[in-house]
Parts: structure tokens; sequence; C-alpha cells
């Protein structure tokens, strides 16, 4: 019947709540509203900013190169960027993954993108006056440009990432980390590690680092669509050296439910990328279980008091 | 967790005001529920002839007033060289001279109401007693006391007086008495006599098409708790229906100085006419309670029209968001395009929409070679969008296609930044991404179009304001909706857990 065939495409909602299916709405309205205060999202909105309250504490972000902040200063990039190899550039209020530009080869003046394609010194200052003008930022505001050392991941990532950055996402309740995803690029994505443009979310168990689930685009993956490595085989390494600087991102933000987003550098560890007040939730299809069951667990434990490693503790207790 | 009950009251009590003040408006301001309906309203004309004796003239002439059964919309007098002036329920002619035959007009428009007559005394009306001469004395004495006799109140002592005064056999006493005296006056007279107060007041009953008609006398018996209302030429209660009190002081109908052998006749004419016509007449009459967008001059209330239409238009953004899911490029823009789908008609609109998007598109796409600061950029956008508009206009109406000149009703800075956001989009997400939320956009866009440009919703929203307040609620619990999105059942549909 034709009726029945179109009511298969969706769940029922009853279900989805028995899973514990965390959705939009309630996201915003009981746990963003609530547990994120306005005046916070600043920090995590500015990407120097979190820099900044990051290396207050000794959490280790990527290096920073230098900013542009005024259009005469675009410029004054080539010589920001002499004598690199490969760096990146992205605006400081930058949303989903926009406006970041990754080069990872320089050759007599050329500047290459992970996908081989180049671009000249005039693309890279016209990127900087487009991120000024507040192209890529939240609200359309002006806007400052961020340029990064480029991040050289880790050699254990070999073949699960195309062109791009593998992250590791964790969402942090009241400073206790509660799931966790990997993020891997592919060639729709484009070299970018979000979800919606069409990167691998690979669920990681938030204990021991190994690989759960995997999709792409909301649907189940068991291989890479580019390298067709198996996903199942992906491990973290330093898996609690990651998930401790994702606990401590609550404590330098004071955000009760955010995502950190993790970079492995083969030589300087685990790194702060970025924090999102507002992370999404196609981490609970990666990890194939819903985020309300331990959301609510968390809050119906006395956890306030508790320091960092009794809420790492607490972590390995409870979500093993 | 904070409490939701006061939210909650909260919201019902914005829900009631609304509901409430929906039906204030429907119940006591005589809004019908339906836009379509009409009123009957009457036209009476009052024609004033006179024969001016070549000197200054005044005439003051009575005029109605509202009342129950009827509500007087609008008064016009027309009486070319006088000066008009409308007092204390009365017109007022005057001038400094004249001679000869003199037509003076004037007219009302009276609406229908759906209520009976109810002749409600205000005015204090005292006792006049007459003093009869002999032998009059004695007959009105017998009449009065034969009429008391048999009666218990004012309103039987009428009725046995009219008894003695109507009829084929009248009584000796009642033929002295109507020699001297109308029949009117004397029962008017004989009522006060017997300590009951009693008024003269002319109505004119209203028919369709009917000319030359006169006043007819009442007489209003006032009671310890009501009065009433005496047809004494039937000699019975006056037949309510369709009955205008023209005059309800006890004052002569026309009052004229420096004129003679004056006459006054009625022409009166039925006219259907719609809702909305009416109310605005009613309008006029403004006082504080009577709260309407119609008070404002018309301009203003042409602009009201579009302005209350908006948060309409906004609750099916909310709800498309907040229930459905769907992704639209810029929050509230379909509003915007809606709103100018409303004026360049549906086809039209979504036809140059897409066509200007289209071409903006394709020439946006070269600018962005040309490492442009983003507000040059838009700017360079801008001009370019109202170029197009310009050449599809000239284009259209040359083929002969009017339709097409309704293309500059679109915003262009809103043309323009849908133009620079799309681009964009194109750029980091690709095409796909550009019809989904293109898409998205224009579905609401035509959603929100089908519900503003509704007869119904469109004549609810200005006139009922109570319905903001409504949908003010309706979008607060939206905004405390906690379930799942319809569009997140399809994207966590492997998640069921079977």
């Amino acid at each position: 019947m034709m009726t029945f065939s179109f009511l298969k495409e969706f769940a029922q909602p009853r279900k989805l709540k028995q899973q514990g299916i965390l959705g939009m709405n309630q996201r915003n309205n009981m746990y963003i509203s609530r547990y994120n205060p306005r005046k916070l999202f600043p920090l995590v909105d500015n990407k120097l900013k979190t820099k900044e309250i990051a290396e207050q504490a000794n959490v280790s972000t990527p290096e920073l190169i230098g900013v542009v902040d005024s259009q005469h200063k675009v410029k004054s990039v080539d010589k920001m960027i002499a004598g690199l190899s490969g760096f990146v550039i992205k605006p400081a209020k930058g949303s989903g993954g926009k406006g970041i530009l990754v080069i990872t080869k320089v050759e007599g003046g050329r500047y290459y993108k992970p996908s081989g394609s180049e671009c000249s010194m005039d693309d890279i200052e016209r990127h900087c006056s487009n991120i000024l003008a507040g192209l890529f930022s939240l609200g359309g505001g002006i806007d400052v440009a961020v340029v990064e050392a480029l991040i050289v991941f880790d050699d254990s990532f070999e073949g699960y990432s195309f062109e791009g950055v593998p992250d590791v996402r964790v969402i942090v309740f009241k400073g206790i980390p509660m799931m966790a995803m990997m993020r891997l690029s592919t060639s729709m994505s484009d070299g970018k590690a979000n979800l919606h443009q069409g990167a691998v979310g690979v669920g990681i168990n938030i204990t021991t680092g190994e690989a759960l689930n995997a999709v792409q685009y909301d649907e189940m993956v068991t291989h890479h669509p580019d390298t067709q490595k198996e996903l199942a085989l992906l491990k973290v390494p330093h898996w609690e050296e990651v998930i401790r600087l994702a606990a401590q991102c609550y404590d330098i933000s004071g955000l009760g439910y955010l995502g950190a987003d993790v970079v492995l550098d083969r030589d300087h560890g685990p790194m702060l990328l970025e924090l999102n007040a507002r992370p999404g939730l196609a981490i609970q299809i990666a990890n194939g279980m819903g985020l309300l069951p331990r959301l609510q667990q968390i809050e119906a434990a006395n956890t306030d008091s508790m320091d960092l490693d009794q809420r790492l503790a607490y972590c390995k207790q409870h979500f093993g | 967790m904070p409490s939701k009950i006061p939210f909650r009251i909260f919201v019902a009590i914005l829900f009631l005001l609304g509901v409430g003040s929906i039906a204030q408006r429907h119940y006591s301001g005589e809004i019908p529920w339906l836009p379509g309906e009409t009123y009957s309203t009457w036209m009476i004309e009052a024609k004033v002839e006179f024969t001016a004796q070549g000197d200054a003239v005044n005439a003051s002439f009575a005029t109605p007033s509202t009342q129950s059964n009827f509500t007087v919309l609008n008064q016009t007098a027309a009486s070319p060289g006088y000066g008009l002036s409308f007092v204390d329920d009365r017109a007022q002619w005057t001038i400094r001279n004249a001679d000869g035959k003199q037509d003076l007009y004037y007219k009302v428009n009276v609406l229908t109401n759906d209520i009976p007559l109810d002749v409600v005394n205000e005015q204090d009306v005292s006792i006049h007693k007459t003093t009869w001469l002999p032998p009059y004395d004695i007959a009105a004495e017998q009449l009065v006391s034969s009429a008391m006799e048999k009666s218990a109140d004012a309103f039987s002592y009428s009725r046995e007086l009219l008894k003695l005064l109507s009829g084929d056999d009248l009584g000796q006493n009642a033929k002295l008495m109507l020699q001297q005296n109308s029949k009117t006056n004397l029962f008017v007279a004989l009522l006060n006599e017997a300590n009951i107060p009693a008024l003269l007041v002319k109505g004119l009953y209203l028919e369709d098409g009917r000319r030359q008609q006169q006043l007819q006398p009442f007489v209003l018996v006032i009671g310890d708790d009501e009065s009433r209302l005496i047809d004494v030429k039937l000699g019975k209660s006056a037949d309510a229906k369709n009955l205008l009190l023209w005059e309800q002081n006890g004052e002569p109908t026309l009052d004229l100085i420096g004129g003679s052998n004056s006459r006054v006749s009625f022409s009166i004419i039925q006219q259907t006419q719609p809702v909305m016509q009416v109310l605005k007449e009613k309008a006029d009459d403004t006082d504080l309670s009577n709260f309407s967008i119609y008070s404002l001059p018309l301009e203003e209330q042409a602009l009201f029209k579009g302005i209350l239409l908006i948060p309409l238009g906004v609750m099916i953004v909310v709800m498309m968001r907040i229930l459905i899911g769907l992704r639209t490029s810029g929050t509230f823009m379909p509003v915007l395009i809606a709103m100018a789908f409303v004026q360049t008609s549906l086809a039209t609109g979504l036809i140059g929409f897409t066509l200007i998007v289209g071409i903006g598109l394709v020439i946006r796409s070269y600018l962005s070679r040309l490492n442009l600061l983003l507000v040059s950029r838009i700017s360079v956008v801008i001009i370019t969008v109202i170029a197009i508009i310009c050449l599809f206009s000239v284009l259209s109406y040359k083929i002969g296609l009017t339709e097409g000149l309704k293309i500059t009703f679109f915003p262009m800075i809103i043309l323009s930044w849908t133009i620079e956001r799309m681009s964009i989009l194109w750029e980091e997400e690709g095409a796909k991404e550009v019809f989904v939320q293109g898409g998205g956009s224009l579905f609401v866009a035509v959603l929100v179009y089908l519900t503003i440009s509704n007869e119904l919703l469109r004549y609810w929203a200005f006139n009922f304001l109570g319905l903001q307040l409504i949908i003010m609620s309706i979008i607060l619990m939206l905004g405390t909706y906690t379930g799942y999105r319809l569009l997140e059942l399809r994207r966590f549909k492997d998640m069921q857990g079977d």
C-alpha cells in the first residue's frame, strides 16, 4: 500500500523516545538554553578567545601564526606565512567549518590545497578579505582571519581520512565526557570534517576509544568511501588524554553542554581545535544510541562538586 | 528546573484575552464572523419645503439619533446658499436673505441592528396639567376617573383611556373633548392628568422605495419600570418593526423662523452594503471603547492590512521549523517573499523570483572572481538586480505581458541578499544545498502566501485584533515544544531499535 510504504520512511516518536534519542527542540530547550549561559557563547564562537582561555589553562591548541584583523594587513599575509610548508586560515567566528582554507604544500610561490588544486597569493588575500567582511561568520558581522600551523595527523589515522585532518568530537555534559565520535573527511566533504557536508562519523566507545558504528549522511557505512578502509578497526590512540582534554574544556569555558573538537597531532599529541556550544545530533546515529539516557543519568547524579579526576572516573564507571 | 506553571498561566491568559477580545468584537462590536456578509442600510431623505418671506431664515430640523434598532451611520444636508450646523440632534439651516420657494434636503444613512426597538427614556419628563375650562373640566375628570377605575397601572390606564377615545360609538365626554383637541394631544393631556408622564414623539416606518412619507406621532408612556410606545391612531402599542424614531424629545420636527407654508416629506430606500463599508462608517463614531483599525486614516489602514498579516506568516515559519524541521535560507525571508507574492500574484511572483535569483547567481559567479570586498560586491548585486528588473519590465511590456511589470514589487535588498547567500552556499556546500534551502524557502513562502491571501484570515487579522494574542500564545507554546521534528523522525529512522 502506498501510504504504508510512505510511513516506513519515518520512525515512530514513541520508539525513538524509548531509545533515548535527543531531538533538536529538546536539545535547544532543555540542554543548550539551560546549561549554556548566553554570555559564554562568545568564548566558543570566537576561536581566538577559545585559544586564549585554553592557553591560560594549559590546554594545548594548534600554534597561532598570526591574526589578520584589518583590510590593510591582508597584504602582509605573505610575510606571515613565509617559509611555512603548510598552514590553515580560518575565520575566528566561523560556523560549520565555513571559510577554512587549508594549504598543505607550498612550492615556488604556488600554494596547494589538500585536494591538489592550487591557489595563488591573490586567492589567499581574497579569502582573507572575505573573512574580514564577515562572509563566513555567524550573523554576518565583521570578523578576523586566524592563521594557524598545519596539523600533521597521527599515523594511526592513515587511510581513515581523505585530504583532511580527522578530529574527535566529544560531548561533555556538566564536565563529564559522555559520548564521542571521530569525524573523517571524505572526497564528498572536500576535506572538511563536518558531517552535514559528507564527512564520515564514527562512534567511539567513550571509555576505550574503539570504534562502534559509522555513518555518512545519516546512513550506516562500514568502510571509508574513498580509501575503503574498514572503520570498525579504528582505535584512537592516547584516548585517556583526549577525554581528559575534553573534560577540561568544561572548566575553561563554563559551558554545561558542549562539544569539544580534539585533533591528534603526530608531534604534539591531542590538541583542542575548537569548542561548540551547539553540538549536533548525528553523534547519536554514529554511536547507535541516544544521548538522553546518559544526560538524564548525569542530571540525576550529584556531580556538581566533582573535580576533573572524579568526573573522568564517573565516565569510566558508568559509560563503560 | 523552573516551574512551568507561571508560564502556562501567562500563555493561557494571553489566549483567553485574545478569545475574549474576539468575542467582544463580535457580540458587542457586531463584527460578523464572515467577511462576505452584507448589512442592510436605509437611506432616508427628508425634504423641507417652505416659502421664504424675503428676510433672514432660520430653520431648525429634528434629526434622528442612534437607537437600539438602528445605528445612524452618517448624515448630510444639501441646501445651496444656506449655512448649516448640526447641534443637539438638530440640523440648523440659516441664511441672511431668502425669498420664494425654498427646498432644503437632509439625508441620513442608518444601519439595521438585530435588536428590537427598546425605548429608553433618559430624560426627565415633567407632568404638565392642563387647566380646562368648563364644561371640559368635568368631561376630562370623568374620562380620567372612568379609565382609572378599570386600570391598575400606567399601561392599563392608557389602554382604557384609548378605548374611551376610540371606536365608533364614542361617549359624550370623549366627543366633547375631541372637538377641541387632537386625539394624540388629548391622550397625552389625560395621561398627565392621572400623574402619568408621557411624551409625544415622531417616528417613521421604513419601507423600501417609499416617497412622500410623513412622520407619525406616537406617545411614549412612561411607567414605573419601563416605557411603552403607543400608536394613538391604531389605539394600541406601536408596531416597533422598522420604526425609526425621528424626534424623541417632544420638540417640533421643524422650527422655522422667516418662512411659511412649510412642509416636510420623506423618501426612503433600502441599500445592501458590504460589511466592511458599514464598519468603516461605524468607526467614524470615534470613542476609545471602539478600538478599531478603522478609526485610522485610510492610508494607515492600508498599511496595517499588511502589517497585521505578518504574525500569521511568522507563525507558519515557526511551525515549519519547530514541528517539521524545514531549512530555509534566512529565518523570516519566506515571509518577506510571501508579502511580495501578495502584490505580484503567485505565478508571476514565483517565475519572477526564480528568474531574478537565477540570473543573479550567474552574474554573481562572475563577480566572485573579481576579488571584491563583500559590501561592494553586494552593492553591485543590488544594482544588477535593479537592472534585471528594469530589463524584464521593459521586455514584458513590449511583448504585451503587463504581468511582468509586477516584478518591481519584489524588495530588491532581499533579493540581493538571497542571491549572495545562495551563491556562497553553492560554493561552500554545493548545488544540492542551494536547492534544498532555496526550495525550502520558496515552499514556506508559498505556504505563507496561501495563508495570508486567504480572504477569511485577512478579514480576521484585520478585524479581530485578539487573533494576534492567540497567535502569540501559540508561538509561545511552540517555543517550549521539546518533541521530535517530523524530519527528525526520518533522520533517525534507523535508530528505532527493532
